[in-house]
């Protein structure tokens, strides 16, 4: 088993503090994303270094949570609704402690518990099987009903990609969160602005996003979702705010902390040569030096 | 149509006529509704849910009686089928009802993915069943059977009457897995109490016996195939009734045990003759090698006509009228017509 970095209390933290330490997060994360892609040789390596720093301050900051007891019934539920992103939150539960870095290198195997699409049965800290995208939100939309029912303090976070908002069953349930006064949920939406066949902007056009969060009764953030201090900040201001379902709108960047990847034709699935994988990692440390 | 000023009679109209039960049919009122909430008061867990139908659903009585513990989803089938997962993973129980359209057309996506590849205790209640509606293919569930049954985990549960549904919900609920539930709403006839018959979830039972035939029928057409028997006694045919409530899992044994034989066997259920009942225990049969031949009494592969139900059941063949001529037909007392009246088409309205 890993090291387990806990988050000190937060009162003893100051904020830069605080950020360099997400940073130093954010930072590891991606090299697990690397060393996943580089398994397979290819994937959603792009996306993963993309959400980084989400799930960073997440994992490490926000979720009260238990790492090694991942059924712990007071604990905040995250929902991968993007199966696909599971290489991005395996990366996020390999830094949080509750799976082990070195099986980081089964992604994607035969018998692994770490699947390319995320599946709740296969990976402790996976809540749901996303995949199907549009799913997620509703989901967390009957989790936080249920957990209001029962006087569980706990609150649902559901990760979506702007894709998502494709489906028209995102807006059912963020028309429910928002009728049902769930202010318990909060969406965290990942606008990469990529979708598998080409820019969001030309598949199916989703923004003004803030406008339609806040149009369908949604306390709505918009931030960088590259930058951490900025993140905390959303994030901290989010938690605070009561009477209304929340959502941070992250825009984000594929292939984020890797140049060569980052500046590569945007590809919804990126393809990377085996002797790219030593190079990616050099430059992700460079990034980090400088 | 050209207007006419000859006198016309009084016509049915399927506002007038959307009951199944037969004309001073004993019935019993919203059982499934009373039956949750009965249930509700021994397990906290218990929740409902509905999508803007709970009137309509027979939920309105769970709602009446634990309002904290019913959610209207609004008109949001595929939210409503998500957000029971949600709360079955949080450890609730969630009674989940709309019309079977609904559930099974527009929101399989989340039955399928979020409810039942997690194998959750969500059961799923959808009303207007096969032809219990005049309504038209927009609300006539034809084909529910059909689309549920390749799902994994999912038990499918088609009762007869009132006494059925009311036995049921409580073993829906004890049940870990995922279940659907074929609703009868509203005044639901009540028969099998005249039987000895308990409801249990898995099982099969005979409520008749009988030499000639048997009747292997699930849902409403249960209580036609008894019609049908008895009225078959007065022609000296000695017919077996097996009421089959779960569709899936089948009580396969109690299938073959029946289906061995030389009787003729005649399937009965309000759904299409694809992928229901009917090619459920054909297969059982041919899985296990035995060639008996079986007679579907289903609804024919097609989008059928809005109309009053009972103008509907004999059109399609579901009326207990109808299912007595095809066991006579099929037993040579009748010449045998050309298209069995299962499956006769409809003649197409005149634009």
């Amino acid at each position: 088993m890993t090291t387990v970095h806990a988050a000190p209390p937060r009162s003893a933290e100051d904020r830069a503090t605080r950020v360099a330490r997400l940073e130093e997060a954010a930072h590891r994360i991606r090299h697990h994303a690397l060393l996943m892609g580089e398994v397979q040789g290819q994937g959603y390596i792009g996306q993963a270094l993309g959400v980084a720093d989400v799930l960073a301050v997440a994992y490490r900051d926000q979720l009260r949570h238990r790492p090694q007891e991942p059924e712990w019934p007071g604990r905040d539920r995250f929902l991968l609704s993007i199966g696909h992103y599971a290489i991005a939150l395996y990366a996020a539960l390999a830094e949080a402690g509750t799976i082990g870095v070195d099986e980081l290198e089964t992604y994607g195997s035969d018998g692994s518990r770490l699947p390319m699409s995320g599946m709740a049965s296969y990976t402790p800290g996976m809540e749901i099987s996303g995949g199907s995208l549009g799913h997620g939100l509703g989901v967390a939309t009957g989790m936080a009903l249920g957990l209001r029912l029962q006087g569980n303090p706990a609150r649902v976070f559901n990760l979506l990609s702007d894709g998502e908002l494709d489906e028209g069953s995102t807006w059912e349930a963020a028309m429910s969160c928002a009728h049902h006064g769930l202010d318990n949920v909060t969406a965290i939406v990942d606008v990469n602005a990529l979708q598998a066949d080409g820019p969001t902007a030309g598949v199916l056009r989703t923004e003004p996003v803030t406008d339609k969060w806040r149009a369908f009764g949604w306390h709505a953030v918009r931030v960088d979702g590259n930058d951490v201090a900025a993140l905390v900040d959303a994030f901290d201001e989010l938690a605070a705010h009561r009477g209304a379902p929340k959502v941070l709108i992250c825009d984000t960047r594929v292939g984020h902390g890797v140049p060569m990847l980052a500046s590569r034709e945007k590809a919804h699935f990126m393809r990377v040569e085996e002797h790219e994988w030593e190079q990616a990692r050099t430059q992700l440390d460079e990034g980090r030096a400088s | 149509m050209s207007a006419t000023t000859e006198k016309v009679p009084a016509l049915k109209t399927s506002a007038m006529i959307a009951s199944f039960a037969d004309p001073g049919q004993r019935t019993t009122s919203a059982p499934f509704g009373h039956a949750l909430a009965r249930l509700a008061e021994q397990r906290p867990e218990i929740v409902g849910l509905s999508a803007d139908l709970a009137k309509y659903t027979d939920m309105h009585v769970f709602r009446e009686a634990h309002p904290e513990r019913f959610f209207q989803m609004g008109m949001a089938e595929q939210t409503m089928l998500g957000a029971a997962a949600g709360m079955a993973e949080v450890g609730l129980v969630p009674f989940a009802s709309t019309y079977s359209v609904f559930a099974t057309r527009r929101a399989y996506d989340f039955l399928c993915l979020d409810i039942a590849e997690p194998n959750l205790n969500v059961n799923v209640v959808g009303a207007l069943p096969g032809l219990t509606t005049g309504y038209g293919p927009s609300h006539q569930a034809t084909e529910d059977l059909a689309i549920l049954r390749g799902c994994p985990n999912l038990t499918i549960v088609d009762p007869c009457d009132s006494v059925d549904i009311e036995q049921a919900v409580p073993q829906l609920a004890d049940h870990p897995g995922p279940t659907y539930l074929r609703l009868l709403r509203g005044k639901v006839p009540t028969v099998l109490d005249e039987y000895d018959y308990r409801f249990q979830l898995g099982k099969a039972a005979e409520l008749r016996t009988g030499r000639d035939v048997v009747l292997i029928s699930t849902g409403l057409m249960t209580m036609r195939a008894l019609q049908a028997a008895q009225r078959l006694e007065a022609d000296h045919v000695d017919v077996a009734v097996l009421h089959v409530p779960t569709v899936k899992p089948l009580d396969r044994e109690a299938v073959l045990a029946a289906a061995r034989t030389d009787r003729l066997v005649v399937t009965l259920e309000n759904h299409t003759v694809v992928g229901g009942l009917a090619e459920s225990v054909a297969s059982t049969l041919a899985f296990a090698g035995v060639g008996t031949r079986v007679v579907p009494i289903a609804l024919p592969d097609e989008f059928l006509a809005a109309g009053a139900l009972p103008t509907l059941h004999d059109r399609y063949g579901l009326s207990t009228d109808a299912v007595v001529q095809r066991v006579r037909a099929e037993l040579g007392g009748n010449p045998r017509p050309a298209v069995p009246p299962a499956v006769q088409p409809t003649v197409p309205p005149t634009a």
